[in-house]
């Protein structure tokens, strides 16, 4: 499913460069649930992103569903993102004016589906999620776990094949931590690969592989 | 090319951003409500000096006789001389150029000139040829205008004004027939006259009776004088051209100095009117930059607000970018967003501007007022409409080309 073949990337600065991956090697399966740990500025987030094809990386290979996922044009990557990957955050990055039902329909307005039509397969996804109730309300109306959830519906209405979650409990108490993960267990249980960074053991526990990385350097992998 | 469902979208993203869009808007609004105003004050002033001009014939002259300031052949300087009869076979031989040619009489000052029965009134006497009223025209309510065969025999009619018929014989009174007393000897009522133009030549038209000019001149013992002669040059033919050569021709018959530029007086319509002319359109001109240069800086205004905006939205943008909205989705929605809004904006100031111009015209039609009909036409609507759009698509220009270079890891980038 994904693949990547010694893969570097630089920040550059004016006066500086930040070497942040040096060379990762790495091979998920489908269906794999994983989570990627580190200190702060150990590369985990840069990883992600280079995964989430939000940002490039300098030399190496990415295999992404056995798609080189290299030089893309801004309209490709969209596309790409649009349709393999979902993503949830640490700040659920909802638009706030949008009510609930709208946030989960929006990869499908860039899908070009029917707003009659994306916002009926929104409403089933916020059912799924135990938010039906919530549909018409606006994302400061609802709890953190609450948009953690409506956050989850949209990274999945487009059916991707891979979740990408940056710290999803990050802001979440212990008690909606449990049950966004126990929801992101379900999600992967349905064969969605599932990656999360985090840096909290508990949560990273209930993966079947930890990603230590250290340094820009992948330390070791744990199998649960 | 149409999709409701991305102007769906547009719109939400207007309508839930009350404030900001309001704010983005008012610019345009303001700009395009005072370019309305602006235009309608100008055809306002515009169609009032047309009014006043209308039924006057733009292309005259008229000349009168002063005192000379220059001695030649023998006469001292301030010699009073007049125009006469005979200059005016001489004036239309000698000037092939000019078109209508018209001596004209004025007289009987004094109290209550003009009874009838019981009622009288003061009014403006004038002695006329029928070519006057090519001149300046008349609308007859009732009757004639004097015509030739008045002047040839010298007949006792006039053509009172509008005014004196109200006075003489009350309102809605057709006086024609009747016979009315001026400076002492009867006449008989022709015709009522109402003038179309604002301009006239001694003394206001509905106030005014005009004798036949010859009858007038012998009735009322005045020789052969003539005190003005109004002409008109025929098409092509600048009026300066034929106003010199009457005034050769009378300074030659009167024995005046060839240098004499005050022994005959005069004014040029036609050099007024084109005064008038570029001074309307210096106004046109002044409107349409002032008008002009407002809607540019409201649509600065609205470029500048949705630039704030895009900064402001870097993270929404961000988030719709990692869901998959392309580069040129974006751009479409940023750029979409400012046509509407200044569209909306501009429409609103369009109707608006035109509610208050068209309030202000029915205000003013009830008044003599010098502004009259302010009103812009359908083509300056649609050319203000079509600038309206290309300020649109300008002003999102520069925001959309910002917010495409906002990549979504930096929009959506943690604290």
């Amino acid at each position: 499913m994904i693949t990547l073949r010694d893969v570097n990337k630089t920040y550059y600065t004016e006066a500086t460069s930040l070497h942040v991956l040096k060379g990762i090697d790495l091979h998920i399966e489908q269906g794999d649930y994983v989570s990627i740990m580190g200190a702060s500025g150990s590369g985990k987030s840069t990883l992600l992103n280079i995964l989430g094809i939000l940002d490039n990386y300098d030399t190496g290979d990415y295999y992404l569903n056995n798609k080189l996922i290299k030089d893309l044009s801004e309209t490709q990557a969209a596309a790409y993102r649009n349709e393999m990957i979902g993503f949830v955050f640490q700040s659920f990055n909802l638009i706030n004016f949008k009510n609930a039902m709208e946030n989960v329909a929006l990869p499908l307005y860039y899908k070009n589906i029917s707003r009659k039509k994306r916002n009926a397969i929104a409403l089933e996804y916020l059912d799924r999620m135990g938010l039906k109730d919530w549909a018409y309300h606006l994302p400061n109306e609802m709890s953190g776990g609450q948009k953690q959830r409506v956050a989850i519906a949209r990274a999945i209405i487009s059916q991707p094949k891979i979740l990408l979650a940056d710290e999803p409990t990050g802001a979440l108490d212990s008690q909606t931590t449990e049950e966004v993960m126990q929801l992101l267990g379900e999600l992967n249980q349905t064969g969605i690969t599932t990656i999360i960074v985090t840096h909290e053991k508990a949560v990273a526990d209930e993966t079947r592989k930890v990603i230590h990385i250290k340094d820009g350097l992948i330390q070791n992998i744990q199998h649960n | 090319m149409f999709d409701l469902d991305r102007w769906q979208e547009i719109w939400y993203t207007i309508k839930h951003n009350k404030s900001r869009s309001v704010m983005t808007a008012f610019g345009v609004f303001w700009g395009m409500f005072m370019l309305v105003c602006m235009v309608g004050a100008g055809s306002a002033l515009k169609n009032g000096m047309e009014s006043t001009i209308d039924g006057f014939a733009t292309n005259s002259c008229f000349v009168y006789d002063q005192q000379t300031t220059e001695p030649y052949k023998g006469f001292k300087k301030g010699r009073n001389w007049s125009i006469q009869n005979e200059d005016i076979p001489l004036l239309q031989q000698g000037v092939p150029e000019i078109q209508y040619l018209a001596p004209v009489l004025f007289g009987g000052q004094g109290a209550n000139n003009v009874v009838r029965k019981d009622k009288s009134g003061t009014f403006n006497i004038k002695g006329n040829y029928p070519s006057y009223n090519k001149i300046e025209e008349n609308k007859l309510i009732y009757g004639r205008y004097i015509n030739d065969i008045d002047i040839a025999e010298k007949r006792k009619t006039c053509v009172i004004g509008e005014r004196v018929s109200e006075v003489l014989f009350g309102k809605n009174v057709n006086p024609v027939g009747q016979n009315v007393k001026v400076m002492g000897i009867y006449f008989q009522v022709i015709g009522v006259a109402r003038s179309i133009s604002q301009v006239n030549l001694g003394g206001r038209g509905e106030e005014s009776v005009v004798l036949p000019f010859t009858t007038m001149q012998q009735a009322f013992n005045m020789g052969n004088k003539v005190h003005f002669i109004a002409a008109t040059a025929i098409p092509g033919v600048r009026v300066k051209v034929i106003e010199e050569k009457i005034n050769q021709i009378l300074k030659k018959q009167h024995n005046i100095a060839p240098t004499d530029k005050a022994a005959i007086g005069g004014f040029n319509i036609e050099e007024q009117f084109t005064m008038f002319l570029y001074l309307g359109i210096g106004i046109a001109v002044l409107i349409w930059i002032v008008g002009a240069g407002t809607l540019f800086a409201g649509g600065i205004g609205v470029s500048n607000i949705m630039l704030v905006t895009v900064r402001e939205r870097t993270k929404e943008i961000g988030i719709r970018r990692a869901l998959g909205a392309t580069p040129r989705t974006i751009i479409r929605q940023i750029i979409s967003e400012s046509i509407v809004l200044t569209l909306i904006a501009g429409i609103a100031g369009l109707m608006l501007g035109v509610g208050l111009l068209s309030l202000v015209g029915m205000v003013l039609s009830q008044s003599d007022s010098f502004f009259q009909e302010p009103q812009i036409s359908f083509a300056v609507a649609i050319v203000s409409l079509v600038i309206l759009l290309v300020i649109g698509i300008l002003a999102g220009l520069v925001p959309a080309n910002r917010a495409m270079t906002i990549k979504p890891i930096e929009a959506i980038r943690e604290e």
